[in-house]
């Protein structure tokens, strides 16, 4: 009898993911088109201003998501580094390197549309208050494991020292969820989306956040190939460099 | 369609995430297609990897 395999060993195997990950990834990237599309429609057509923000609160449905996606894209870097330092999972590195960038991307984005945010309702574009300062630390974060990474020609020691540093980083995390409870902060206190915003507006948002999470796990799985086709390319070159040294020693005899 | 006072700050915000959110995703396409022409011109020289010989993925 066949023995029962968990779903991360049947993905272990990177060709079995690349054949998974091309069927299922049109399918979420429609989807994201779906959600953002319908998302922005009632941001910018039926949503109503907000009774003390006014219309400045449709910043809230791209940095929202932005924020969230900041902390989301670290967790699956910190998850994928520990399957890598602790399971040596083969796929653990591709995600964690997958990752980074779009991480990267989404804090800055959330770092740029919390600015414009704060202009026109606190006055500033920035105060170094505990949620701004630690997002801040966490898009330097993302910055420090790109660069750790392409600073290692070694893959497999830039894959464990860069997994190694993720891990580290993540104390950040809890830092960001709970820096506006710890600390006397600008940035307002987290928001109960259940009860305290109005379902006109907590609608939008919430499909703005599901349509941009399918769109990272897209870009993840897009990059994931990517990355999985640039390791073969290397894997060929090198075997026919090796096969040019035998042939080179062959004849050297 | 009016935004108010803040229309520019509102704007920005959008211009500035459609702008970084495009370029991640035409890099990512972009990265795409250039490791796939690498693959493919890999296969068209007859390079194989080790594993390859030994039927592996």
């Amino acid at each position: 009898m066949k023995p029962m395999q968990t779903l991360t060993q049947r993905l272990a195997n990177p060709t079995r993911f690349m054949e998974i990950s091309r069927t299922i990834l049109p399918w979420v990237a429609g989807g994201a088109v779906l959600f953002i599309g319908y998302a922005m429609y009632l941001v910018f057509f039926v949503s109503p201003p907000d009774y003390q923000q006014g219309e400045t609160v449709k910043i809230m449905y791209i940095h929202v998501p932005s924020a969230w996606l900041a902390m989301m894209g670290y967790s699956i870097v910190a998850v994928s580094s520990f399957g890598l330092l602790v399971f040596r999972h083969p796929l653990a590195d591709v995600s964690a390197k997958a990752a980074a960038p779009i991480g990267a991307a989404f804090t800055l984005c959330a770092l740029i549309t919390g600015s414009l945010w704060g202009k026109p309702m606190w006055g500033t574009y920035w105060v170094w208050d505990a949620r701004l300062t630690s997002v801040l630390i966490l898009f330097f974060l993302y910055l420090g494991l790109i660069a750790l990474r392409s600073s290692l020609e070694d893959e497999a020691l830039a894959g464990k020292l860069t997994a190694v540093l993720a891990l580290v980083g993540v104390a950040i995390l809890p830092v960001i969820k709970f820096s506006v409870d710890w600390w006397n902060t600008l940035h307002q206190p987290s928001t109960g989306f259940t009860s305290t915003v109005d379902p006109s507006m907590r609608t939008p948002l919430l499909l703005s956040a599901v349509g941009f999470t399918l769109l990272f796990i897209a870009l993840h799985l897009k990059g994931m190939q990517n990355e999985i086709l640039r390791r073969r390319v290397k894997a060929m070159r090198l075997a026919q460099v090796e096969h040019g040294d035998q042939l080179f020693s062959v004849r050297a005899e | 369609m009016d935004l108010g006072p803040h229309a520019a700050f509102i704007w920005g915000s959008y211009g500035a995430f459609v702008v970084i959110v495009g370029l991640l995703i035409g890099w990512i396409l972009f990265d795409g297609w250039r490791q796939a022409s690498a693959l493919a011109e890999a296969d068209r020289r007859g390079l194989r990897r080790r594993s390859a010989k030994e039927g592996g993925a």
